[in-house]
């Protein structure tokens, strides 16, 4: 049984429309990853799975349960965490307190406490007293995910992690990963490199204007099918 | 030493000033909301007190304790159910609303109240004043800054220190992330607004013992 | 192959426009004789539309079209009215002459003000300017002189002895309270006409074009070599002198100051950014239908507060 479905979820931000009924499901534990080129709809489907955006009630679901028209702070409380597109820490914030902001809206026990996130990114327990915006892209992005972390939650939505990070500084967060997975929560990242996104996840989506046009086992996706769905070169072919 | 005590009383009429614009200044930090009718709230404030005294028979102080919690639910309903819709890009509406709200109180005070000055008397302590060596100094406006130097330091703990002064900060920085906190941005200005009104409060209760107060004294 | 060639001509004086003129005209002939036409009463309440609406156009050439959202012009008012003041009991100096000493003194009052201000971002820069205008009060509260906190009257032979009053005694044979409120009524339409046609004029400049730039999309005024900065200080300090010199035009009508109310925040500031608002921000038309639609509604809601009666 899935965790998390979306079922024909469709988004818009005015009259433009930037999802056409996307269906995903993500099953309890598993680590999926959404692909796709710029302006595809990855940030707004983490968007509407996180209440930012408000959807139709049944077009998410969450344990069964219609969550698409609730707010941010309630689908937090029910476990699903996002760890935003550009890291958006609060410039007013000390690292530490950018960590411990992220229960606010939800304090349930669990592995994920203030010492737990500072031995997963050590160099945080160093800065905890920094301005959070005073360190570089990579610890600021240690930060964004520590604090989607300290909520505890079942399902943590990552988007785009790597976002102009040097490829070093992405395999060190990427390091983190396995930690996260043991703890037995779902994962949702959101990423643009393809290789990468293969190797953490089980399952891949990949989207193209708006709509999923290929999913599959990391495993059994070849890399022309991949390309394909990513740049939609069969359709271009055709024009 | 006329001079040193020239600099006692400024620096001690600072301290009213001071609780006046602590208020405001909570409330446009948090949401940059220009209020155009902070002091008109003061007199309200003001006017709740003097009612609670001559009808009630309480002591100013007492009256002003239980004036604070009232002034929170007007401040918090006020917020969340009026300004908070106001709240965008663009700061016109904010500073129309709240002149509105301005007249509102206003006309609603000369309705109730009439033109008419009023004061709240706060017996004994007015006249009382105390012995600093070279210059005296009242016991009341001891009190006023007093009050505002420890409203400070409370609503700097507050903001420092605390769970909700995060979520104050948090909000202010950025209310849409701070939904994914599990912030509720329309809350926390609620609350905010609330607390000012309890500042707001405070200062009401020196302003009304220290000096007379009428329907329309709120703007200046 | 025929092909149609659309011809356009381009006609800014048109038979509209003509006739609008011809109304405009008419209109400021009919105004300017109001005093002989009409009771003392409506020609004091014309006076205040006027002044509202010079205020209002002001607060308008600011925030519609620098950008620039001031809730501190009662900082220009307040200080040309002491100005005015200062040099008619100090000094006696003519209280017409005293209102463009006013006018100058408030653009001294705005330089620096500028300079504090400018530095400041979109509320900032509003909670700024209302700061301003809370210190400047204070300040001159503290001046005995002119009757500290409380306030001071204009001497009566001042009002009485004002240039031109003499003149209009003996030409129209009013008496002098009259002639006083008909030279004040006269003023304030000059600074009315003056006020529009300084605005109009200067939209229609390439400073204009320049300003309207900056309003729509600063970064892209910049990149294209627009001043945004100069023009926007340009404005600022122009509708201080035009802001002070009207606040030493009401109070030589009202003849009374005090320091809250020369320096109400609702009075200048409130009531004229509402006047702007329901009239149409970022139009010269705007601030006229407002003001017009604000008198009728003072007329048939006549609210108690705010004293500015
Ligand atoms: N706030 C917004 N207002 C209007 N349109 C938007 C907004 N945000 C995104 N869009 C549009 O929606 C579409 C999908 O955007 P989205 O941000 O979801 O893409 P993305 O897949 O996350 O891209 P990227 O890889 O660049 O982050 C784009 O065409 C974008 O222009
Ligand atoms: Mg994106």
């Amino acid at each position: 049984m899935a965790l998390l479905e979306t079922r024909g979820l469709t988004a818009a931000y005015g009259d433009f429309q930037a999802l056409f009924g996307v269906d995903i499901t993500v099953g309890a534990g598993e680590t999926i990853a959404i692909i796709g080129a710029n302006g595809a709809g990855k940030t707004t489907l983490m968007r509407s799975i996180s209440g930012v955006l408000a959807n139709a009630p049944a077009s998410i679901l969450y344990r069964d349960e219609p969550i698409g028209a609730l707010l941010a702070p309630d689908i937090l409380s029910r476990g699903i965490a996002m760890v935003p597109e550009g890291r958006k820490l609060f410039p007013s914030l000390s690292v530490e307190e950018n960590l411990q902001i992220g229960k606010y809206g939800r304090k349930v026990d669990g592995p994920w406490t203030l010492d737990s996130i500072f031995a997963l990114f050590p160099i945080l327990k160093e800065r905890r007293n920094n301005p959070a915006t005073a360190l570089s892209g990579g610890q600021q992005q240690m930060v964004a995910i520590g604090r989607g972390l300290m909520s505890n939650p079942e399902v943590l939505l990552c988007d785009e992690i790597s976002l102009g990070l040097a490829p070093v500084v992405v395999r060190d967060i990427y390091a983190a990963f396995p930690s996260i997975r043991e703890t037995g929560a779902s994962i949702v990242i959101v990423e643009q490199d393809i290789a990468q996104a293969l190797k953490v996840a089980d399952r891949v989506y990949c989207m193209m204007e708006g709509r999923v046009t290929l999913t599959g086992r990391s495993s059994d996706l070849s890399r022309d099918d991949i390309h394909k769905a990513y740049f939609g070169t069969e359709h271009h072919e055709l024009a | 030493m006329n001079w040193l005590d020239t600099i006692l009383q400024g620096v001690l009429l600072g301290g009213l000033y001071a609780l006046f614009a602590a208020g405001l200044s909570l409330v446009f930090g948090i949401m940059r909301l220009v209020n155009l009718a902070h002091g008109d709230m003061i007199v309200l404030a003001a006017f709740l007190i003097l009612v609670l005294v001559t009808t009630l028979g309480l002591n100013p102080f007492i009256a002003a304790l239980i004036a604070m919690p009232l002034m929170f639910a007007i401040g918090w309903a006020l917020q969340y159910f009026l300004l908070n819709r106001t709240l965008g890009k663009d700061i016109l509406p904010p500073l129309l609303v709240t002149f509105g709200l301005s007249i509102v109180i206003q006309n609603g005070l000369l309705e109730s109240f009439s033109a008419d000055s009023r004061r709240v008397f706060a017996g004994s302590l007015e006249s009382a004043s105390v012995n600093l060596g070279p210059v005296t100094a009242g016991i009341m406006p001891l009190m006023t800054f007093f009050s505002a130097v420890t409203v400070i330091v409370c609503l700097n703990q507050l903001i420092y220190r605390t769970s909700v002064g995060r979520a104050f900060r948090a909000t202010s920085d950025d209310p849409v992330t701070a939904g994914l906190m599990g912030i509720r941005p329309q809350r926390i200005f609620a609350m905010a607004t609330g607390l000012a009104m309890v500042v707001v409060t405070i200062a009401a209760l020196y302003l009304g013992t220290r000096a007379n107060f009428d329907p329309t004294s709120g703007p200046s | 192959m025929t092909m149609a060639i659309p011809s356009f001509t381009v006609e800014t004086r048109t038979r509209a426009s003509m006739l609008t003129a011809i109304a405009v005209i008419a209109l400021l002939l009919l105004a300017f004789a109001a005093p002989f036409i009409v009771s003392r009463g409506v020609i004091q309440d014309l006076f205040f539309i006027l002044t509202m609406l010079v205020l209002a156009q002001n607060w308008n050439l600011l925030a519609g079209y620098a950008g620039l959202i001031s809730v501190g012009q009662q900082a220009f008012v307040g200080f040309g009215a002491y100005t005015m003041f200062g040099a008619v009991i100090l000094f006696g100096v003519d209280p017409v002459v005293a209102i463009l000493i006013a006018g100058l003194f408030s653009v001294a009052l705005a330089i620096p003000t500028a300079f504090f201000t400018f530095r400041l971002y979109g509320p900032y820069f509003a909670i700024g300017t209302w700061v301003v205008a809370e210190v400047v009060r204070l300040l001159l509260a503290q001046w005995k002189a002119l009757g500290g906190g409380t306030g001071t009257s204009l001497p009566r032979e001042a009002t009485r002895e004002m240039i031109g009053v003499n003149m209009m005694r003996d030409f129209f044979g009013m008496k002098a309270s009259e002639a006083g409120d008909a030279l004040t009524y006269w003023l304030a339409l000059i600074l009315v006409v003056a006020t529009v046609g300084f605005i109009y004029g200067l939209l229609r400049s390439k400073q204009g074009l320049g300003l309207a730039a900056v309003r729509d999309n600063e970064q892209a005024a910049r990149a294209v070599g627009v001043d945004a900065r100069r023009m926007k200080t340009l404005v600022y300090l122009a509708t201080a002198f035009i802001t002070g010199t009207c606040g030493a035009l009401i109070y030589v009508q009202k003849a009374r100051i005090s320091p809250d109310a020369a320096f109400s925040v609702t009075d200048w500031t409130a009531y004229v950014i509402f006047i702007v608002v329901i009239g149409g921000i970022g139009t010269i038309e705007g601030p006229i239908l407002g003001v017009i639609i604000f008198s009728c509604c003072r007329t048939c809601w006549p609210i108690s507060a705010p004293g500015i009666c």
